[in-house]
């Protein structure tokens, strides 16, 4: 299962939602504004690394990219995906959840 | 436009699988348009005979509760039609333990009977779906 | 968008014939529609007429027409609640021609 987040976790809980509903195994991709959530220092930053022992994490790189945020500033572990990458994911995870 | 009498027709049309699907309802009913396209969608896939399930969390359990009136602030109130689902044979409805009990709902709260699960046993029950549709 | 003149009052309805408002609708309008469709309403049309307006009371929709079957069946007995008969009564389409002269949009769940 793949789930995605797009929304700022400073402006709503979907991520923490997100996080309540990932089994291990599963793996989650932050899009759109979801990205602020994949960067260190943020007040999300320990609650991901938490999450990441059990789920993968990845990020859409032109949506870091869009936001003038580097991939150098994103948490260690997870990982850089373009829209191929993207469309890998749906594929290898099968059932989608947007958490819009 | 044709009405549906059967879902045999249609089902043979799709290959005669049935597939695993899921609404996920995370929206309170009135702020957003989610809600109400949810329940319209979940009332037109009930025409295609597959297994369906509906889960609320989030705000999403908002939309189930009791006494909703909404003449005040001339919106159509649907929460009555959270009753007809079982008339559509849609009885698989599930809310979340954790999102009612953040809110000080219970079950009784609500407009109709429900199963109430843990975030951990909705987790479970979404990772089985063959498709997982989110409002 | 239209509208249709009945008893002296201009009504609004869509751009497949039904009411825009709900509480435009009197029984007039049914007979008004059914005449239209060259259609005389009996004591059985009326029956199905009611029956949708109580459900959408209740349900604050119109019914998909297997819904509207089965439930038809369980309230009125097998011999009303079929196909067969509720063709009979309304050939548009039960659920279709019988909730535009209800007065009810169209149904939810008519793909």
């Amino acid at each position: 299962m793949l789930h995605t987040v797009n929304k700022s976790p400073f402006q709503t809980r979907n991520l923490e939602s997100c996080l309540r509903h990932a089994l291990p195994g599963s793996a989650v991709l932050l899009i759109e504004d979801g990205v602020y959530a994949a960067l260190q220092d943020t007040p999300f930053a320990d609650m991901v690394r938490k999450a990441m022992e059990q789920v993968r994490f990845y990020v859409l790189g032109p949506d870091l990219e869009a936001r003038g945020m580097e991939p150098s500033k994103v948490i260690d572990g997870i990982e850089v995906v373009d829209y191929g990458g993207f469309v890998d994911l749906t594929v290898e995870y099968g059932t989608v959840q947007s958490w819009l | 436009m044709s009405e549906v009498t059967g879902g045999v027709e249609v089902e043979e049309e799709i290959g005669g699988t049935v597939k695993k699907f899921m609404f996920v309802n995370r929206k309170a009913p009135y702020g957003t348009i989610y809600a109400l396209e949810g329940l319209e969608v979940v009332l037109i896939s009930a025409a295609f005979d597959q297994d369906v399930s509906l889960v609320f969390l989030d705000d999403g359990v908002y939309q189930l509760k009791k006494g909703q009136h909404t003449k005040a602030v001339d919106m159509k109130n649907f929460s009555p039609t959270y009753r007809a689902l079982e008339g559509y044979d849609i009885d698989k409805l599930y809310v979340e333990k954790e999102s009612l009990e953040e809110r000080g709902l219970t079950a009784d709260d609500l407009v109709v009977d429900v199963e109430v699960l843990t975030a951990e046993e909705i987790a479970k029950l979404m990772a089985e779906q063959d498709v997982v549709l989110s409002f | 968008m239209g509208t249709i003149e009945v008893g002296g009052k201009v009504l609004e309805t869509d751009e497949e014939g039904y009411l825009k408002n709900l509480s435009d609708w009197t029984p007039e309008v049914a007979e008004y529609m059914a005449k239209q469709d060259g259609l005389e309403l009996t004591d059985n049309h009326w029956e199905v007429i009611n029956f949708l307006r109580e459900y959408y009371e209740e349900y604050q929709i119109a019914p998909a027409v297997r819904v509207l079957t089965k439930a038809i069946g369980k309230k009125l007995g097998p011999d009303k609640g079929n196909s067969k008969y509720l063709y009979e009564l309304f050939p548009y389409g039960p659920a279709k021609q019988a909730c535009k002269y209800a007065g009810l949009p169209k149904p939810t769940g008519c793909v």
